[in-house]
């Protein structure tokens, strides 16, 4: 039987490669906009573009943040997207102070705007780069088990998560000689900034491996 | 400066429902189904896949929405679309289909503001400004719109400037006089400007071999380049044109 995966469909756009990047996998892919839909997941996946609080307000005004905490509380594999990963955390710096889902201690914080050289870089951060491993972090048994350090991964982000407890951090990738936060575990938990949808068959890699733990 | 990726994209001009090639964009020939080649490229590693309807800015948008989202179907990296983008409305439409960028030439030109809009509503990185250019004379270029048939008496590097500041997110630069020449990147043009614009700036028009993507990147300050005819005519792929670039010290994203 093929693993059903629920992605959360709050308002935020376009999630038709999201949903096509699951199918190819192997999944059966539902989308969820109800706490109901939201409560009967197996697999869940949070994705996301766009500014937090008006992710976080999506999420509210559908009654789905307490849905999607229990899930994790529960135990069940949740992975979050881009602003789905950001969400995760405590709290965001993005327009103001805005509170997330906390479900990694953390902060969402401005991406660095000059390079550790001290020259100006360009931000948003769009484009190809490398994951690597945070130091004592183990991939294995993780949605990274079929990734190579080095594998590239594209992103689009302004911001950028850093969790409290660095046993959090799974994935880094470089920018601007900063070793920037890029996918962050807790349990059956994981949240990529990057977009697996959007990663080659690196990406594709990561899915599949999400959908099959 | 530290280096990033510089990215691989495969080109795809479309008319109606078929994949096409010129030469400084005209004399069109069909070369076949641009879903097939869009998937063969992205199995050959492009970084990046880029649509253009040709004649969408002349009739109208027909066939793009639905080639983007068959395309969406099975390719998984970022995919940008432009030809007949007048809108935001257009925009959101192609962003559904599937797309992740939109490139806009003439209704940019025609309505600059069209560039704010665009970024405010879904984002500078969704906003892919298309410059489609012809030399005039010694460090001056002239923008053409509607697929290099209409002069507008704009200056390519004055433009691109002014785009930038209304929040394009990118500036894809195509040399008409050296596209579908094989004789290479018009060198000149994209160094004056990725000068000007602190934004990405994709180069496009010219692939003939290796020497001139390791020139449009040193010498033209690409942060991109497109390749068409040399990929649709199985001249090269993209396997080799990476593994030469990265021999020849260009970083390029690491592939499994």
């Amino acid at each position: 039987m093929k693993p059903q995966v629920t992605i959360v469909d709050y308002g935020i756009g376009n999630l038709y490669s999201v949903g096509r990047a699951f199918e190819v996998c192997g999944a059966d892919v539902i989308f969820a906009s109800t706490p109901e839909e939201v409560a009967a997941a197996r697999h869940l996946v949070l994705p996301g573009v766009g500014a937090f609080e008006s992710g976080m307000a999506g999420l509210r005004e559908r009654d789905l943040v307490e849905p999607i905490r229990t899930h994790a509380a529960e135990g069940k594999p949740l992975m979050g997207i881009c602003l789905g990963m950001q969400m995760f955390a405590t709290v965001s710096e993005e327009f103001g102070e805005h509170k997330g889902l906390d479900l990694i201690p953390g902060r969402v914080r401005a991406l660095p705007h000059t390079t550790v050289e001290g020259e100006a870089q360009k931000v948003p951060h769009i484009g190809w780069a490398g994951l690597y491993k945070t130091p004592r972090a183990e991939w294995r048994e993780t949605s990274l088990a079929d990734v190579q350090e080095g594998d590239g991964i594209y992103l689009v982000h302004s911001f950028a998560v850093h969790t409290d407890n660095p046993e959090h951090q799974l994935a880094f990738s470089p920018f601007g000689g900063h070793a920037v936060c890029t996918v962050i575990r807790r349990g059956a938990l994981i949240g990529c900034q990057f977009h697996p949808e959007k990663s080659g068959p690196v990406g594709l890699k990561v899915i599949s491996a999400f959908i099959t733990h | 400066m530290i280096a990033r990726d510089v990215r691989l994209i495969a080109r795809l001009d479309i008319k109606g429902p078929n994949l096409i090639k010129g030469v400084h964009l005209e004399g069109l020939r069909v070369i076949g189904d641009p879903q097939v080649y869009a998937r063969r490229y992205y199995e050959q590693g492009a970084d990046e896949i880029i649509y253009i309807d040709v004649v969408a800015s002349l009739y109208g948008r027909s066939k793009l929405t639905e080639i983007v989202r068959h395309t969406a179907h099975d390719v998984f990296v970022p995919l940008t679309v432009g030809g007949g983008v007048r809108s935001v409305e257009d925009v959101k439409e192609l962003l559904r289909a599937g797309a992740d960028k939109v490139a806009i030439n003439t209704a940019a030109v025609q309505r600059p503001q069209l560039i704010s809009e665009v970024a405010r509503r879904f984002g500078s990185q969704c906003m892919v400004l298309s410059i489609e250019a012809k030399q005039r004379s010694e460090g001056h270029w002239e923008v053409y719109t509607d697929c290099g048939r209409e002069q507008t008496g704009i200056d390519a590097i004055d433009w691109a400037r002014q785009a930038a500041a209304l929040g394009a997110g990118e500036v894809l630069i195509t040399s008409i006089d050296r596209e579908g020449t094989r004789r290479g990147y018009d060198v000149e043009l994209t160094r004056a400007i990725s000068d000007v614009v602190g934004i990405p700036v994709i180069a496009s028009g010219g692939y003939g071999n290796d020497t001139h993507l390791l020139d449009i990147v040193h010498q033209g300050g690409a942060d991109a380049v497109a390749i068409a005819d040399a990929l649709h005519y199985d001249r090269t792929n993209l396997v080799e044109i990476r593994n030469a670039a990265r021999a020849a010290g260009i970083q390029m994203r690491h592939l499994p």
